[in-house]
C-alpha cells in the first residue's frame, strides 16, 4: 500500500495514485520508504526539452516522487553526503507540465507559486517540505543512491534514490491548503508588528 | 621629524595560506559555531509553535551528527566568501593572496567532499569549476603584521533572498523596519529560518551590502558597540520575530536568531540600506596567521 498509517505514522511510497495523494493533508509529517527521484535546476530544464522534443525521459512520471536535491560528493564507503533539500520555488516554471504527466509527489524547501498550487489541486498532487539545511541529518536516511542520467551535471544530475524512513511534512496539498501561509497566520504578533502591514510570498525565487 | 622609518615586514608564506584556507573550509562546513549552536537551542527553548519546535530539535540534531560523522551541516557548501584584513607590516611570499586563497578552497574543497556549487560564466555556459574557485575575497588593510582570515561559506537559497534599497533619508528607521520585514516576510522558507539577518546602512551601494555581509559574520549574542544601534536591533529582531514565519517557515516565534546592524557615515541626499539573509547553519571560520 503506497500510503499506510502504523502507530501514527505515515508511510508513504511510490508509486501513487489518486486516492493516495486524497489522504495527505497540510501538517501531515510523513516518512518515505523506497523510490524517489533527485532532480533540480539544470535537469528540470533538459526534462522539459526532452517533453517538448518528444524524447525518453530519464524517470517514468506517473505515481513517482521527485526530491529537489544536490548532495556533496560522498566519502569514500559512504553512500552519499548531506542531502537536504533545495528551493522549491526556482522550480516552478517547470512543475505544470510534469504533475500533467502524473508526478504525485514532491520534496523541497519554501513555499509555491499560485500556478503550482493549482496544477497540485487539478492533477492531484501534493507538495511536502523536508527541513532546509538539516542535510547531514536527511542523509541518514538514503539507503542506496544511483545516478540514472545527465550525469554531466555532476551535483545536478537524476538520482534514483532508496529510502527509509525519509521525513518530510506536507505543505500544499491537494485542496489547496498551504501549511506556511496557515502557520504564519497562527503565530503572527500584529501588536509587536504595529503599523506594519503583511506581504505576500514572493512569486519568484531568485 | 618621522620617528621609525625602518618598518620590519613580517613574512608570511602563500602555502601557509593556502593550508589554513583549506583547513578552515572543512571545518566550517561540518561544525556550527557555537554562539548559533547557543542561538538554536534558545530558540527551541522558547518556541511556541509545536511543529516550529520539532523543527529546530531536529535542526540541533542534525548538528550533531554533521560534527560526529563529519558531513555537511548543509549540501549547499556555498559560495566561499573570504573575508581577509591584511596588517599593513605583513609581507606576503611565494605567491599571490588570491592564488593562494584559491587554491586552499580548491584542496578543501575537494579534500572535505565539499560540493562545488560555482559555475564559470554567469549568464553563458555556466560550467561548474568542480572545486567550488573562485572564492569572492574581501581584503581590507589594516595596522599590524597578522594576516585575519574569515571563511563564510553562503549558501545560495538564502544569498539569493538578499535586498537593496536607497531610501529617501527622511524615512529613517521607519523606512528600514518595513523594508526589513518586508524582505524577510516575502521570503519565507526559502532563506531556511530561523535567520541571522545582517543590516548593512550606510556608505554606498556597495559598501552597504559589505556591511550587511559582515553583519552576518558577528557572532549571534553579540550587540552592536553604539547604542542606539543595539537599541534597534532588539526593536528590529523582535518585529521579526513577530512575522509568525517561524523556522522553516512552518509557522512559529522564531524566525531570526539575531539582527545585527553595521553603520557607516553617508551623502547628505542618501539612506543606502542592505539586507543579507544568513540561514539557521550560519557557518563561518576565523583564524589569525
Amino acid at each position: 500500500m503506497p500510503v499506510t498509517r502504523e502507530n501514527g505514522e505515515i508511510r508513504v511510497s511510490a508509486p501513487l495514485g489518486d486516492d493516495d495523494v486524497a489522504q495527505l493533508r497540510v501538517g501531515d509529517h510523513v516518512k518515505f520508504f523506497g523510490t524517489i527521484y533527485t532532480s533540480r535546476d539544470a535537469a528540470h530544464k533538459r526534462i522539459i526539452a526532452a517533453i517538448d522534443a518528444g524524447d525518453a525521459l530519464p524517470y517514468e512520471l506517473p505515481g513517482q516522487v521527485i526530491y529537489y536535491v544536490g548532495p556533496t560528493p560522498a566519502r569514500p564507503g559512504r553512500i552519499v553526503g548531506a542531502a537536504g533539500p533545495t528551493t522549491a520555488m526556482r522550480l516552478d516554471p517547470y512543475t505544470p507540465p510534469l504533475l500533467e504527466r502524473g508526478l504525485k509527489a514532491i520534496i523541497g524547501k519554501g513555499g509555491r507559486g499560485p500556478a503550482v498550487k493549482d496544477a497540485l489541486q487539478k492533477y492531484h498532487a501534493v507538495y511536502l517540505i523536508a527541513i532546509g539545511g538539516a542535510g547531514a541529518l536527511l542523509s541518514k536516511t538514503i539507503k542506496q543512491l544511483d545516478v540514472i542520467a545527465y550525469e554531466d551535471l555532476g551535483t545536478e544530475s537524476v538520482k534514483k534514490l532508496e529510502v527509509e524512513g525519509f521525513p518530510a511534512i506536507v505543505c500544499c496539498d491537494m485542496y489547496g491548503g498551504d501549511l506556511l501561509l496557515e502557520g504564519k497566520e497562527q503565530y503572527r504578533d500584529q501588536a509587536t508588528l504595529g503599523a506594519y502591514q503583511s506581504v505576500g510570498p514572493a512569486e519568484k525565487a531568485g | 621629524m618621522a620617528s621609525d622609518t625602518t618598518t620590519h615586514l613580517r613574512e608570511i608564506h602563500a602555502d601557509e595560506i593556502t593550508a589554513k584556507v583549506a583547513e578552515l573550509c572543512e571545518q566550517a562546513a561540518h561544525v556550527l559555531p557555537d554562539d548559533v549552536v547557543a542561538g538554536l537551542q534558545r530558540a527551541e527553548r522558547s518556541e511556541r509553535s509545536p511543529l516550529g519546535k520539532q523543527v529546530l530539535i531536529e535542526l540541533l540534531e542534525n548538528v550533531d551528527i554533521a560534527k560526529r560523522d563529519r558531513i555537511p551541516l548543509c549540501q549547499d557548501t556555498g559560495t566561499t566568501v573570504v573575508m581577509a584584513e591584511v596588517g599593513q607590516d605583513v609581507h606576503i611570499v611565494g605567491g599571490s593572496l588570491r592564488d593562494a586563497i584559491n587554491a586552499g578552497v580548491g584542496r578543501g574543497y575537494t579534500e572535505g567532499y565539499l560540493r562545488a556549487s560555482i559555475v564559470d560564466h554567469p549568464f553563458s555556459t555556466r560550467v561548474n569549476t568542480k572545486n567550488n574557485t573562485p572564492a569572492v575575497i574581501h581584503t581590507e588593510i589594516v595596522p599590524g603584521d597578522r594576516l585575519h582570515l574569515t571563511i563564510v561559506p553562503k549558501g545560495g537559497g538564502c544569498e539569493n533572498m538578499t535586498k537593496f534599497q536607497i531610501m529617501l533619508p527622511g524615512r529613517g528607521k521607519d523606512g528600514i523596519t518595513e523594508f526589513v520585514l518586508q524582505t524577510i516576510e516575502e521570503s519565507g522558507g526559502n532563506p531556511c529560518p530561523p535567520l541571522v539577518v545582517g543590516v548593512g546602512v550606510g556608505g554606498s551601494a556597495e559598501y552597504a551590502m559589505f556591511l550587511a555581509k559582515k553583519a552576518i559574520t558577528r557572532p549571534v549574542g553579540e550587540e552592536s558597540a553604539d547604542e542606539e544601534t543595539r537599541q534597534f536591533e532588539h526593536e528590529l529582531l523582535a518585529k521579526v520575530n513577530a512575522l509568525g514565519v517561524g523556522p522553516q517557515a512552518v509557522g512559529g516565534s522564531n524566525t531570526a536568531l539575531a539582527v545585527n546592524i553595521e553603520t557607516y557615515p553617508t551623502h547628505i541626499t542618501s539612506l543606502p540600506v542592505a539586507v543579507n539573509l544568513q540561514c539557521h547553519s550560519a557557518r563561518s571560520k576565523h583564524a589569525e596567521l
